[in-house]
């Protein structure tokens, strides 16, 4: 015989060598549909897996539909296999000549063999032919009905597909209901799984439309049904095992016995060797003790040891799937998996996907124990020949030293990669260093000495190049030739490609300039001219505003380029826990891989079946302010690391301006310098940092610097508040969620007030003048919804408050949380005192 | 739910494609054969199993050299496409015997046969090659295994007599034997990778076993079978750390930290006399796999040493120690050595009058491999590999080895 693979050598790279063999095929075919010589079976097997193997491999055989019908009279069930396997591939494209295979496939499906009757009848539902579908009602009925079971079993996803060739035949033939007949008395377990698949996906999409349906979809997960299925779960096999846990996390027990009886019951599918229902498993076990703390973390205690094993047994991509799970437990309980962390070392011959992960994890479990070791392994990493990993293991020595945890040791460590001389790890050590400094201020001496020994010319990627230039702006009074290594830069201004290096050059000489003027004046005048010329945007508009500046008052730009830093303390996680727990509430799916909730990587239509209950009982803050500004809460989702929310409203705001002034701040960039400049140019100004949605009107306060920025505040109580407070969202949403309501009380609005609140707007501005600050608002006339937040002054305890404002009966809901519960009642006070002075002032 | 199954060869050749739904369109496989080949531009990093491109989500494994690939436009559990691309991988073995390109292609009506059965409309049916067996009318085309690399980790430990001939491994579950005579034969293997971690001065610094006992069952009838383990077995349990119970128990006791089984085993008599009852379906299953951090003594003991001989030059000694007694003797025992990416050239220096040891340097990715064909307990062997660098040496190279 012709093997497969030598016959897809010849016809694949000329298309017509192809052809002509399928019209070589076309004629054999035809001589031996009449034949009925013995031993015909047999080359019509060859004939057959030739098509198919050309089929496999992309060529059009379609135009032998016919002949391939005509030959398909036999008894041979391998030959009908390939026939059926044919038909169902190229009856789609050829819907009339589809119509020729229904007479044979239907006389097959009352054949006395079940297999045959199943195969028929799974081939006849698989043409996805739409004027076919009368063919397959009777068929189908009869195959329900049928004694054996791997009939029934194909004919229940026969069902499934017809609703999806034609729902409405589907409905009218009353499938639905055999189905459900069938799931609840069926006595094999497969056949039930089927009519739940079945059932599951026909009525979700049914739901929308039919009443009927989303009360069945509703009945799927009554206690009934869910204990029926328990009973019954080890009889599944194991993937339909999945797929009854997976209808289980949806059930809501009614009280806590019920919940120990679900998780006894479930015990030792833990133990399972698929690692599907492993995590299937832990996910009702998670789900269900979800409101009891105590239960909740001897959950994570007892899956502990399984899902380690699940990752060491299984293949590399299998524990991968595992360790992104376990990665999404560690991050929500590091100190469960504390004492395990030398389960995520790296070994060396793992796939790097995996190796990234275990990272991760090693970084996230790292406290006051653990950190000496941990590092110690990440050292051997850095050194290692895989670079990427290499890179990676660096970045993660720092983040754990930004963890706070025994930060002097990993200072003396990143110094050492420093001075290991290799290309990369100086790069990511230089980052870090930078950061560590943001944080630490205190170690700037030690790190200041060897940073300084390294030569500029070393460094060439632009974040470490940047981070170098940034420490010599900001250290130029302690580093002695910070000014002459700035300026050997700026000669080579056209040399340097980047435009991040060449933004954080400019800003650096002006630090410089500030703290040594004599040996940087020169300099700075040719960097400011270079900047000027420059093609860049952001440059050109960043040299132009120092220049502007420094000609208008030196001291101002001064205030304005290098204010007193603070010291930051926590840099902005990458991801809001909104979306974290949006995360958690989807364990087991891809949404824990791709580090995702679903709605961003699927479409509406495929959400799926299983996803019903996800809209409900999700009311966060993170929804609320969701549902206003949805495209500004998935911006920053995708956002970088250290992005706040000042930098954000300036974005915002420099689209806005259109060319007008643009605020010194490369848009394109999120890098953590840019953020750097910002808080920079943010805490010189107050209304910069206030949130206010109105950037223009915040640059153009910027511009106008001497003027006393926000206006007093009126009469204060005993409570003073920060008129520059400043909080990022996710910050916001985090302290939302800890919190308790201090206060709930209903404030009236004032008629004035309700005049004047035609839009959101107004109304912050009002607010923002009394130090209240709005981090989100939205709604329309007469429901409006914000999200306030204040600073005490000189402190950094916060207040936040939910505030739903209907315009027509002039009443305010106001929720308000505290930090410090005793002072919320004052605070109130002040929000009560500053609402009713709105519309009238 | 899966929309499409379809298996790649290395070069990107569909070998096998399924579409079970019609809801990706058919030039996934290409997308994702680019996706995979060009994950990064330089090539260092590997896809990771599961990506998303367009909506479309792909799964894929590899399994000797093959890409088994699953697509997917729906929210599913990733491990559940996973461990189920793994098992397809797994039935198709049982079937044909090897698992490679060349019997895949050999008998992709059979694998189209089996992918039928395996999943329907994108749901999972069965993946026990017991179920299937009565499903599948297809002869397995057997190929040539002698042609086929060495067996895989299946002899390990084994005592030189007890070891079974490669061939018996690599034979089909179904396929009748020549001359339709079948043997009653029942494998048994006990594959465990031992993970030390030496510190430069030779102490154990980490120390993992990951085992599993795997079983090749060719018995008709299907009888119960009984597996005793060590009746000093016991699973560590409860809220107890790792380092509790290492200090609580006597020597001698065997502690695993975790284990798991097949969905065959019944673990009745477990708790009372370690012992596992199976009725072992057809085809090849693990029927536990267990994971200890005990402290053992490891199998071997291996020193580097790595002297730096001027300039763009190194010299590595390894030593390699047996700890098992001399009547013990273990085959094939291969130390690999991963090497800096800019090493150019690797001579080497055996011990003199050796024999059955060989030694290669692998150019394409960088490791040094030492095979031992047999090796006596209690004996050492020393290896000095002499390594020449394109570029200059910093910092001292990781010594890892493993042993199959």
């Amino acid at each position: 015989m012709a093997p497969p693979a030598q016959s897809q050598r010849s016809p694949s790279p000329s298309q017509p060598s192809g052809k002509s063999e399928v019209s070589d095929l076309k004629l054999q075919l035809r001589q031996l549909a009449g034949s009925r010589a013995p031993g015909v079976d047999d080359s019509k097997r060859e004939l057959f897996k030739k098509v198919i193997s050309y089929m496999t491999i992309g060529i059009d055989v379609s135009s032998l539909f016919g002949e391939m019908v005509m030959c398909s009279a036999t008894s041979d069930i391998v030959l009908k296999k390939m026939c059926y396997l044919y038909v169902g591939n190229y009856a789609k494209v050829n819907p009339d000549l589809a119509l020729l295979t229904i007479n044979f496939l239907q006389r097959d499906c009352r054949d006395e063999d079940p297999m045959i009757r199943g195969l028929a009848l799974r081939s006849l539902c698989s043409l996805r032919v739409a004027n076919l579908v009368e063919y397959l009602v009777g068929p189908l009925g009869s195959g329900l009905k049928d004694s054996n079971s791997y009939v029934r079993m194909v004919a229940v996803m026969g069902v499934l597909k017809l609703y999806h060739i034609s729902a409405s035949t589907c409905i009218d033939a009353d499938f639905p209901s055999i189905l459900k007949h069938l799931m609840l008395h069926d006595s094999d377990t497969q056949v039930v799984a089927n009519c739940l698949s079945a059932l599951q996906e026909i009525w979700s999409a049914e739901a929308s439309t039919s009443e009927e349906a989303s009360r069945e979809r509703e009945a799927l997960i009554s206690k009934p049904f869910i204990y029926y299925l328990l009973n019954r779960i080890k009889e599944f096999c194991e993937w339909a095992q999945c797929l009854v846990l997976e209808l289980v996390t949806k059930y809501v027990p009614s009280d806590s016995s019920e919940i120990f009886d679900i998780m006894n019951l479930l015990e030792d599918r833990l133990q399972h060797a698929n690692g599907a229902v492993v995590l299937a498993t832990i996910r009702v076990f998670l789900q269900l003790t979800l409101s009891m703390t105590d239960v909740h973390q001897q959950v994570y205690e007892r899956i502990k040891a399984p899902l380690l094993t699940l990752v060491s047994s299984g293949s590399p991509e299998q524990s991968y799937a595992v360790l992104s799970h376990l990665h999404l437990l560690v991050m929500r309980a590091p100190y469960v998996f504390s004492s395990d962390y030398k389960h995520f070392y790296c070994q060396y011959n793992e796939p790097s996907y995996v190796k990234r992960l275990k990272l991760e994890m090693l970084t996230a479990v790292a406290n006051e124990s653990n950190t000496y070791e941990i590092v110690t392994e990440l050292c051997e990493y850095a050194a290692n020949v895989d670079i990427p990993i290499a890179r990676e293991s660096i970045r993660a020595v720092g983040k754990i030293a930004l963890q706070q945890y025994d930060v002097n040791a990993i200072v003396d460590r990143l110094l050492q990669f420093l001075e290991m001389e290799k290309d990369y790890v100086t790069a990511e050590a230089l980052v870090l260093v930078k950061d560590l400094l943001r944080k630490y201020p205190q170690w700037s001496h030690d790190c200041i000495a060897v940073v300084g020994n390294i030569s500029s010319k070393n460094v060439q990627e632009p974040k470490a190049k940047a981070a170098l230039i940034w420490m010599l702006g900001e250290y130029s009074q302690d580093m002695q030739d910070a000014p002459y290594v700035l300026e050997s830069l700026v000669e080579n201004w056209d040399e340097e490609h980047s435009a991040e290096v060449r933004l954080h050059l400019l800003t650096a000489m002006m630090k410089c300039f500030f703290k040594r003027p004599p040996e940087t004046q020169s300099a700075l005048g040719a960097a400011l001219a270079a900047g000027i010329a420059d093609f860049h945007q952001d440059v050109h508009d960043r040299a132009l505003f120092y220049y502007r500046i420094l000609r208008y008052n030196v001291s101002v730009a001064e205030r304005v380029v290098n204010p007193p830093k603070q010291a930051v303390s926590v840099f902005a996680d990458t991801q809001s826990s909104e979306i974290k727990d949006r995360i958690f509430d989807e364990f087991n799916s891809l949404s824990v891989l791709y580090q995702k909730p679903s709605y961003m990587f699927t479409d509406k239509e495929h959400r799926g079946p299983l996803e019903f209950a996800d809209e409900l009982g999700n009311l966060s803050i993170g929804e609320a302010a969701n549902n206003v500004v949805p495209t500004q809460m998935v911006e920053e989702n995708d956002k970088d690391l250290l992005l706040t929310t000042s930098e954000k409203e300036e974005t915002k705001g420099s689209r806005n301006n259109g060319s007008a002034y643009s605020v010194p701040y490369d848009g394109s960039s999120t890098s953590v310098f840019a953020s750097q400049t910002q808080i920079e140019s943010a805490v010189s100004n107050p209304t910069l940092a206030g949130h206010s949605p109105q950037a223009s009107f915040a640059i153009d306060d910027l511009l106008g610097l001497g003027i006393p920025a926000a206006p007093a505040v009126l009469s204060p109580p005993q409570l003073k508040l920060n008129t520059k407070a400043a909080l990022d969202p996710s910050t916001f949403q985090q302290k939302w969620r800890q919190l308790p309501v201090a206060l709930s009380q209903e404030i009236s609005v004032s008629p004035q007030g309700v005049a004047a609140l035609t839009a959101p707007q107004a109304l912050l501005r009002h607010m923002q003048s009394h130090s209240i600050h709005c981090i989100a608002s939205g709604g329309q006339s007469p429901n409006f919804k914000f999200f306030f937040f204040a600073q005490k002054f000189e402190e950094s305890s916060n207040y936040l408050v939910e505030c739903v404002i209907n315009t027509s009966s002039a009443k305010a809901q106001v929720k308000i949380k505290a930090d410090d519960q005793n002072t919320s009642q004052d605070f109130s006070t002040l929000f009560e005192s500053a609402l009713s002075k709105f519309g009238t002032s | 739910m899966i929309s499409q199954f379809f298996v790649l060869s290395q070069r990107g050749d569909n070998i096998v494609f399924r579409d079970y739904r019609g809801e990706v369109a058919k030039g996934s496989a290409e997308i994702f054969f680019r996706k995979v080949k060009f994950w990064k531009e330089d090539g260092q990093e590997e896809a990771p199993p599961v990506f998303n491109v367009d909506g479309v989500s792909y799964f894929h494994v590899k399994v000797v050299g093959l890409l088994f690939v699953a697509t997917t436009r729906v929210n599913v559990s990733p491990s559940l496409v996973l461990e189920l691309l793994q098992r397809i991988a797994r039935v198709i073995k049982d079937y044909l015997g090897v698992l490679s390109e060349d019997s895949l292609r050999k008998n992709f009506v059979l694998v189209y046969e089996l992918l039928d059965e395996v999943i329907d409309f994108g749901y999972m049916q069965t993946t026990s090659t017991e179920v299937l067996k009565s499903y599948i009318f297809n002869e397995p085309i057997v190929v040539d295994a002698a042609r086929l690399q060495p067996l895989g980790p299946a002899a390990i430990f084994m005592q030189g007599t007890k070891r079974m001939p490669g061939t018996a491994i690599t034979k089909s579950v179904v396929a009748n034997e020549p001359g339709g005579r079948k043997r009653e034969e029942i494998f048994v293997d006990i594959i465990e990778k031992i993970s030390v971690t030496f510190s430069s001065s030779g102490y154990i610094l980490t120390s993992e076993i990951d085992g599993t006992i795997q079983m090749k069952s060719y018995l008709t009838g299907n009888p119960e079978i009984r597996l005793a383990l060590n009746e000093d077995l016991s699973i560590g349990r409860g809220g107890e750390s790792a380092n509790d119970y290492r200090s609580s128990y006597g020597s001698g006791a065997v502690i695993l930290d975790d284990c798991n089984f097949h969905e065959s085993v019944r673990l009745d008599s477990f708790d009372m006399d370690r012992t596992l009852a199976l009725v072992p379906p057809d085809g090849e299953f693990p029927v536990m796999n267990y994971r200890m951090t005990q402290e053992f003594k490891p199998p071997f003991h291996i020193n580097c040493l790595i002297e730096e001989a001027g300039h763009l030059k190194a010299e590595v000694i390894l030593k390699v120690r047996a700890e098992f007694p001399s009547n013990i003797t273990a085959n094939t025992v291969v130390l690999e050595m991963p090497l800096p990416k800019y090493t150019t050239r690797a001579s080497f220096e055996l011990e003199p009058g050796v024999t059955g040891q060989r030694t290669d340097f692998k150019g394409a990715n960088k490791k040094l491999e030492w095979d031992l064909e047999k090796f006596v307990g209690g004996v050492e062997h020393t290896l000095r590999a002499k390594l020449t660098f394109s570029q200059e040496l910093h910092g001292e190279i990781l010594a890892d080895s493993k042993e199959i």
